[in-house]
């Protein structure tokens, strides 16, 4: 299958020609296949925010191509602003860019912008207010009432009304509380199954990531420093830890036991993996 | 791109000029801005001009950065010496249909490019060598005696350090808003003049609301650490005029008594 987006030696130059000049990102190649779910983990300033604003062109390239179904999305304005629908970006703290009077509003001024029928608004509103799991009586309030976490949801809803063929999400999570948190990964996975539409999430948050991604892919100072399924990026913890990133707690518990002589799985990422790997240890003694 | 904007930024270093008190640099400027407004001969604008290329070598300000800066104002001096060089009455050298070319008229347009380029480049070399901060503290300064007359100085240049120090934060904040705005399938370029007041909509409104925020937040913040105006608030870093600051103003003074000389001579 070919992939549905793919970049190539993708780089991009922040202020050219003045003495601020800076390389954000350098030579990416990229692909994602439709329907994966991917994440993306690195630092700040390691060039993650600059890349995903490429894959929906609000970036141009300095030099390289992004290809959206196989055409390069700069090829015609028109099309740049096609793709703009089909791959939708969320910020982070996209609750600041609310502005409109109601809820409902505010989620319809994407399909809107996409010049829609009333009905066909009316429809992809509800379904979007559905997927964030926002009630149907607040789409006539203001936005401005709620609390951060539903702004938060609204903001989400207002992208995924406009059923993007990608997905992608720039830490969604960041400064909620557990429970907001897990609601919108909640949100974000049932949206991937329902839609079978690819997702591109960006975190800080190792456990997260670990349970809802396919692959992973780890920026470094303007690159790609590496790529693969979870399990085999976390099997490297070492790598990950020397430019400053953590692997999941459980996968350093599960280290340090290892170290202990304990013959546990090396690739274990999430609390329910522990558990049972080591409810298994446990129970192949007592047959010894 | 909105980031690239220069508007009276301000370039660090460690300069006699970048060294002067802000005071200094504001009374210098103002003798220095009379001095070219008074002036009407070749050679006085030559002073001022040699003066000034003195003072921008001393503060290693390089040419090509004021010639950037100087770059959008290109359109007023072109218009106003084209303005100047038809419409002043005199002694026609050339004269074709309507249009007359007099002696007078080209010697006015070719004052007003020296007048406004001195001016502006002047101008720059204030706030390219002082902070913001420096500049308000300075103005604040040269303004308390206005304090009897129960004008609030001291609030005026906190509002005014405020705005500066906010203006980049706002800049990049409008930025990322756009773009936002912009993945949702916003159109901030094509359509009527309506249109596109329309579409400025929400950008503005979520800007206005986070600049409501930030003023909020800022106004705790300062009452948390106990500010309450001007009064009996001692500085961290206290203006003091040193010997430099007097030379250099003695030098202001001589640059304006030469130019009155030359001008009152008529060469």
């Amino acid at each position: 299958m070919a992939p549905i987006i793919k970049t190539e030696k993708l780089n991009h130059l922040y202020s050219a020609g003045t003495p601020f000049e800076r390389l954000a990102i350098k030579d990416i190649d990229f692909e994602a296949e439709q329907g994966e779910f991917i994440g993306i983990i690195g630092h700040t300033g390691s060039g993650k925010s600059t890349f995903i604003q490429h894959l929906n062109g609000l970036l141009k390239p300095t030099s390289g191509k992004v290809l959206f179904n196989d055409t390069d999305i700069w090829e015609s304005k028109a099309y740049v602003r096609d793709v703009r629908f089909k791959v939708g970006l969320v910020f982070q703290y996209p609750e600041y860019q609310l502005f409109e009077e109601t809820v409902y509003k505010d989620i319809a001024f994407g399909p809107k912008n996409m010049r829609l029928t009333e009905n066909e608004i009316d429809l992809r509103v509800h379904e979007a207010a559905d997927f964030v799991g926002i009630e149907h009586e607040l789409l006539d309030k203001s936005p401005f009432e709620l609390s951060g976490g539903q702004k938060r949801r609204i903001a989400i809803a207002g992208v995924i009304a406009m059923r993007p063929d990608i997905l992608i999400l720039d830490e969604p999570t960041a400064g909620l509380d557990p429970r907001g948190r897990d609601m919108i990964i909640g949100n974000i996975r049932s949206y991937h199954e329902k839609m079978k539409s690819t997702v591109i999430l960006v975190t800080h948050n190792m456990e997260e990531i670990a349970r809802s991604v396919q692959r992973l892919v780890v920026f470094e100072s303007g690159s790609i420093l590496m790529n693969g399924t979870p399990a085999e990026i976390f099997m490297q913890g070492d790598k990950l830890q020397k430019i400053g990133l953590a692997v999941p707690e459980i996968t350093r518990v599960i280290m340090r036991l290892r170290e202990l002589g304990l013959p546990l799985n090396p690739s274990i990422f999430t609390v329910e993996q522990a558990t049972e790997a080591l409810l298994n240890l446990k129970g192949g003694r007592k047959r010894a | 791109m909105l980031r690239d904007i220069t508007l009276g930024q301000f370039f660090p270093g460690k300069t006699l000029i970048h060294n002067l008190d802000p005071r200094t640099k504001l009374i210098f400027t103002v003798i220095y801005f009379v001095a070219l407004f008074i002036s009407g001969s070749f050679v006085s604008y030559a002073i001022i001009l040699v003066f000034l290329s003195v003072c921008i070598t001393i503060s290693h300000i390089r040419l090509k950065v004021i010639m950037k800066g100087m770059k959008p104002l290109l359109i007023i001096i072109v218009m106003t010496s084209i303005l100047n060089l038809f419409y002043t009455k005199g002694e026609p050298i050339v004269s074709f249909w309507i249009i007359k070319l007099t002696y007078e008229g080209i010697r006015n347009a070719l004052f007003m490019i020296l007048r406004i380029f001195l001016l502006i480049t002047g101008t720059f070399l204030l706030t390219y060598t002082t902070s913001p901060m420096q500049l308000t503290d300075g103005l604040e300064s040269l303004l308390s005696p206005l304090k009897k007359i129960k004008v609030p100085v001291h609030e005026l240049s906190m509002m005014m350090s405020i705005a500066l120090r906010f203006i980049p934060t706002l800049i990049e904040e409008t930025d990322k808003i756009m773009s936002a705005q912009k993945a949702r399938g916003a159109d901030f370029e094509t359509g009527n003049l309506i249109q596109k007041a329309k579409a400025m909509l929400p950008l503005l409104i979520p800007l206005f609301i986070s600049a409501f925020r930030r003023a909020d937040e800022l106004a705790v913040a300062m009452e948390c650490r106990c500010y309450h105006g001007g009064a009996g608030r001692t500085k961290l870093k206290r203006l003091v005029m040193k010997n430099r600051d007097f030379l250099a103003l003695m030098a202001g003074a001589v640059l304006f008594g030469i130019t009155l000389l030359f001008n009152s001579l008529g060469i």
